[in-house]
């Protein structure tokens, strides 16, 4: 095994451990691991087909409210939809949008990052500039537009989110790149004839693991409440797919008689987003123990 | 100061002329614009009336160097659906958006500055409890949702404040609490983590031990450095802040630009959408450029160079 491979393999372990140091993110983390389980096994655990709708179980409330139905445990929509099924169909959406976005803006932002950040010159003055343009207009504005532009569809929302999102990691591994290029390993490596791509890959990528991983932990939960908003204002996954912001969407206009059409999905986001903070917390705190505190 | 402000300046112009690009490709982004301004039922004639009408059938460097001349002169276009100017129709919304980002930001700060206080003040208190709650909630609970909340407790079951529309200062309270509630939970935490590193200094201990007590030293010394940090993540917030003002608006049927742009983006009304996102990036430059001057009032060392 290589020196880089075991340095990568000691950060991951270590922020593990972080993970498991508290008590909360222990609870937390175990959470995240049944949201995603709830939503790989979504068509065996839903009780009902989350598109079946059915009049005569019309704004059913959840168990334990009077006058519920215990073949809909968390109740049903106005149009008779169990919102149980709705849920764990949902989680599909939430988490494929928060990894599948997450992946390709770690993907675009470390490569430029990287490639800015070793290079220099012009290169890393257009990415900045580029960066900089993007952060003076608010990400959901941007999102919204070129969401409405190209269409609404799962494939688009990732690569909306994807593409956009790539600022911050580009920046983080910009700056570590420019501060450890003056290392001394990197001035050894590149003296004994390693070139440019292996330089960045083998020999500085493996000291980015750590940071990259508690930024992607920290987004993913910042995209699930991105693809919600834009559910809720009708610009994410078109229906009849459920999605969770579609879902509190949907509840709107019966807040007064039937809050839980909206409530039960919108607990699943704040829970689900919580979650996922309380693991990037744990995540950042091991990695930078000055945080702590 | 004159050579900062004036490159300080460009620096802005650049960065609008970035957005303008942006604006411009964004409507192109799905191909030819014109079949996105075309009801379903149009016919072959419409859309060359259209084409020519909008330019369409010019090369796409002269069709944005058209568009950026009329940006400079104030002229974003025409809205499809209203046949009124595209930025006219922005900016007369944008008045009711600015207040209510005000009035978050007042929520935002009334909440955090005694919160962030009084937690560095008595770290693991149950204030600071409190605070890191908040933190963790307010950062979780999407702002649709908490807009909902708040409109089920207060309009629907309380009747005490009205859930939607504008006039006087009423309809503002749910909707600055809703946007502002994440900026609190944030900004309550920065301040907090701030003024402790700045509490452990050397001179705010010889402050300490020449007599001071340490909620003078908070007042006296502490609190002006710890607000760098804080005044830096200030001007991030607020472009937080527009994000969600457009949920906001949305939830509460706030008649602010935001709304108009959620109902553009539905009519697909590109000409006001790119008006709003103009507007936006102008007045963001703005708040950088006022943020960057402040340092200097708070800071006197800062030296603009």
């Amino acid at each position: 095994m290589s020196v880089t491979a075991v340095a990568e393999r000691r950060s991951i372990v270590r922020l593990l451990r972080g993970v498991r140091a508290r008590p909360l993110s222990t609870v937390a983390f175990a959470f995240v691991l049944l949201v995603v389980a709830a939503a790989i096994f979504a068509p065996a655990l839903a009780p009902h087909d989350p598109t079946d709708q059915s009049l005569r179980t019309r704004l059913l409330p959840p168990v334990p409210m009077a006058g519920s139905d215990p073949a809909h445990p968390w109740g049903t929509d106005p149009l008779g939809r169990d919102l149980y099924s709705r849920v764990l169909y949902g989680a599909r959406i939430s988490l494929v949008v928060g990894l599948g976005a997450v992946a390709l803006q770690a993907l675009l932002g470390v490569t430029i990052g990287l490639v800015a950040g070793f290079y220099r010159g012009w290169i890393d003055q257009l990415a900045m500039r580029i960066a900089d343009v993007q952060q003076s207009v608010p990400f959901l504005v941007i999102v919204v537009a070129v969401a409405a532009v190209i269409g609404p569809s799962l494939r688009n929302i990732v690569l909306v989110l994807g593409i956009t999102g790539w600022v911050t990691y580009g920046r983080v591994v910009r700056a570590q790149v420019l501060s450890l290029s003056g290392q001394e390993y990197v001035s050894a490596a590149r003296a004994l004839g390693v070139g440019d791509g292996r330089l960045m890959v083998r020999h500085l990528l493996p000291n980015l693991v750590a940071p990259i991983t508690v930024i992607a932990t920290l987004t993913v939960s910042a995209m699930i409440l991105v693809e919600a908003s834009l559910s809720f204002l009708g610009l994410g996954v078109p229906p009849p797919t459920p999605t969770w912001g579609g879902m509190v969407a949907g509840g709107r206009n019966y807040l007064a008689d039937a809050p839980w059409v909206s409530l039960v999905p919108g607990f699943a986001i704040f829970s689900t987003v919580l979650a996922i903070n309380l693991v990037g917390d744990a995540l950042r705190e091991a990695l930078d123990p000055s945080l702590r505190g | 100061m004159t050579t900062y402000l004036a490159r300080r300046l460009l620096y802005s112009v650049f960065v609008l002329f970035g957005v303008s690009l942006l604006v411009f490709f964004l409507v192109r982004l799905a191909g030819d614009p014109t079949a996105l301004m075309l009801p379903l039922d149009a016919t072959q004639a419409d859309e060359e009336r259209i084409r020519r009408a909008y330019g369409f059938d010019r090369p796409v460097p002269i069709q944005y160097l058209d568009f950026l001349t009329g940006a400079v002169q104030g002229d974003l276009g025409t809205s499809i659906r209203h046949q009124q100017s595209a930025l006219g129709m922005v900016l007369a919304r944008f008045p009711a958006t600015l207040q209510l980002l005000a009035a978050s930001l007042g929520v935002a700060l009334i909440v955090a500055i005694p919160l962030g206080i009084l937690s560095a003040l008595h770290p693991d208190s149950w204030i600071d409890r409190f605070g890191v709650t908040l933190a963790l909630v307010g950062q979780a609970f999407p702002n649709f949702l908490l807009g909902l909340v708040l409109i089920m407790l207060f309009s629907v079951h309380l009747g005490w404040l009205p859930s939607s529309g504008r006039g006087s200062a009423a309809h503002l309270i749910l909707p600055a609490v809703t946007l502002g509630t994440a900026a609190a939970a944030f900004l309550n935490r920065l301040l907090r983590s701030s003024l402790l590193e700045v509490l452990s200094s050397d001179y705010v201990r010889t402050a300490h031990a020449k007599g001071r007590s340490r909620t003078a030293a908070v007042f006296h010394h502490a609190l002006r450095n710890a607000a760098i940090p804080v005044l830096t993540v200030l001007g991030l917030q607020i472009l937080q802040l527009v994000g969600g003002a457009i949920v906001t608006e949305t939830v509460f049927a706030y008649p602010g630009a935001g709304l108009l742009l959620v109902q553009s983006l539905g009519n697909l009304d590109f000409p006001i959408v790119q008006a709003f996102v103009l507007v936006v990036a102008v007045a963001v430059a703005f708040v950088n450029l006022v943020i960057d001057l402040l340092y200097g009032l708070i800071d006197p060392r800062i030296q603009f160079s």
